[in-house]
């Protein structure tokens, strides 16, 4: 059950010029929260920005009772959260949203994430159980990669790209996906990033019957459900073949197959 | 709960008695469950539910929402299951609780709203608050809110058919708020509920092209409270029926000015999306101020402004 949360932080750091991890003390969200799913953060109080800002959880410590946030400074609900001091109360909810579905039946696992999709990954690859797992991630160049080291620690196999070529291989990441999945066959697709590289996944994955699971990205009001404003495509088998669902209640994490990328 | 008994803050809006004067506005709170996680709805003056048609919508594409400096615009566009789906799994829910339940009605013609009227009369519910008003629409809505003929020929039209309180939800995007209300009241409106968004356009200069999908969309938040205050002493002032102030309200403070210009009752819209306890805290906020100003009563506000 989400909760509106004050909590305090316990540590910034900036991993890029523009991309800052937050962490924050919460013993509900360590406890609660699964992989895939957000907290809807306060930017600031008394300022001209009053929406919440969606932001999917990153990992978390359970000994610790922490958990982190990544973001990408954006906009200026971003960069005044980029301004809190270590110290200072974070004004949230959460957790939210439907995250993904881990299986320990499924043993071989295919992990996809671009640019600021990739955070959200870090939590999933700690939360699977035992199995054998491809990771491939992509970021526009090395300006933008962040915890790769990570992402790696956790991960059989790391493929790493970068639009440019200024780190890991040249390229897009649906490239490598399409390499692993005919080479390896993994049971399932988890995977978040941008609209065209969730699209072209799903396109995969449905290609070599693979399930696959994909966290959506929409521009959120409330971020529980009331505002209906994150619509996203889903497929229905009634007349009318199709039904805008929520991204924030219903997803971020949907099944490939019944998603309508447009 | 301090305080709550100290103070007489019940209202009358004709017929229909609120055990506190406010409401969640239509659009913002759902069908009432998204928020029972985080509030006891049985604290609520009333919920006004998601703008419901006779046969369901699936909404405008999206992006439907883009932020502006203190406010939102969103283009929805009327999602909603439909009445009939609401009626079997929505009331049977929102019974469950004891706060009043008010049903927001929008229709493309004046054949939808009688209709709808003529189903919703024989249901358990307490109120009809007919939308005429939503900005985010094609055909009909605004098209009849924007204009005095159009309130009057929608209004009449529904209130052959009901015996329950008829509240008018009134446009911002009108020449005289003043003759629409009168319009209302005229055509046999029990209420006005005022304001709707403030139609508005965002653009994203990147990409060159406006951020909401539809366009343009309806403009809600503290932004627009200065215009929704006017209106509502300016609709007050012009009618006898009772006036439901909304716009912008984020605190009991906001709505003791909406009280102070002649609103009877509030209704608090995008507060809750940005804090989903906002009616509790607005409720928490009127009892403070009838606190800190030794007043009685809520009626001991309501339309006494010092104005000249």
């Amino acid at each position: 059950m989400p909760k509106v949360l004050n909590e305090r932080i316990t540590g910034i750091k900036w991993l890029k010029n523009s991309i800052c991890k937050m962490t924050v003390k919460s013993g509900y969200i360590s406890k609660y929260a699964y992989p895939g799913q957000f907290v809807n953060v306060k930017c600031a109080d008394d300022t001209g920005i009053i929406l919440r800002r969606p932001i999917s959880i990153c990992n978390v410590d359970k000994d610790k009772n922490e958990f982190d946030i990544v973001f990408m400074l954006k906009g200026k609900g971003t960069r005044l959260l980029s301004r809190k001091k270590r110290g200072d109360f974070l004004d949230f909810i959460g957790p939210l949203g439907n995250g993904f579905t881990i299986s320990a039946r499924n043993k071989k696992v295919l992990i996809a994430g671009g640019g600021i999709g990739t955070f959200p990954l870090l939590f999933l690859l700690k939360e699977l159980p035992h199995s054998e797992n491809s990771c491939c991630i992509g970021f526009r160049s090395c300006d933008n990669a962040v915890l790769v080291d990570e992402l790696s620690e956790c991960s059989n196999d790391l493929i790493l790209c970068t639009d440019d070529g200024s780190l890991g291989k040249k390229g897009f990441v649906t490239y490598d996906a399409e390499q692993v999945i005919k080479l390896q066959k993994p049971n399932i697709i988890y995977a978040c990033g941008p609209h065209e590289m969730m699209k072209e996944i799903s396109r995969l994955a449905n290609l070599y019957g693979v399930k696959c699971q994909v966290s959506l990205e929409q521009r959120m009001g409330c971020g529980i459900g009331a505002c209906l404003v994150c619509a996203c495509k889903i497929r229905t088998t009634d007349k009318n073949g199709w039904k805008y669902s929520h991204v924030c209640k219903d997803g971020p994490v949907f099944l490939s197959d019944e998603v309508i990328f447009e | 709960m301090e305080g709550m008994n100290k103070y007489d803050i019940s209202v009358k809006i004709a017929s229909l008695k609120l055990k506190n004067p406010v409401i969640a506005a239509s659009g913002t709170f759902g069908f009432g469950r998204e928020y029972v996680d985080f509030i006891d709805l049985n604290r609520l003056g009333g919920i006004s539910v998601k703008g419901l048609t006779l046969e369901p919508r699936q909404g405008n594409k999206p992006p439907r929402i883009a932020e502006t400096p203190s406010g939102i615009l969103n283009s929805v566009g009327l999602q909603n299951p439909g009445v009939h789906k609401f009626i079997k799994e929505e009331i049977p829910f929102l019974r469950n609780y004891k706060t009043a339940l008010i049903v927001n009605v929008a229709g493309s013609t004046i054949d939808d709203y009688r209709k709808m009227a003529q189903i919703l009369d024989a249901q358990d519910v307490d109120a009809i608050e007919l939308n005429v008003s939503c900005p985010n629409v094609e055909k009909g809505c605004a098209a009849f809110g924007s204009t005095p003929s159009g309130v009057c020929e929608v209004t009449k039209a529904v209130k052959k058919y009901l015996a329950k309180p008829l509240i008018v939800k009134l446009t911002p995007n009108t020449l005289d708020i003043t003759e629409t209300a009168k319009a209302a009241e005229a055509s046999g409106a029990d209420a006005v509920s005022l304001i709707n968004t403030l139609t508005g356009m965002a653009i994203d200069i990147n990409t060159r092209r406006p951020v909401l999908a539809n366009n343009y969309g309806g403009l809600s938040g503290p932004a627009v409270k200065p215009v929704a205050l006017r209106m509502v002493h300016q609709a007050s002032n012009a009618v006898d029926i009772p006036v439901i102030g909304m716009g912008g309200i984020m605190s009991g403070d906001d709505a003791v000015e909406f009280f102070l210009a002649g609103a009877r009752a509030v209704m608090v819209g995008t507060a809750n999306f940005v804090n989903p306890s906002a009616c509790i805290d607005v409720i928490t906020g009127i009892n403070k101020y009838l606190e800190r100003h030794n007043y009685k009563s809520i009626d001991d506000i309501i339309g006494k402004l010092h104005a000249t």
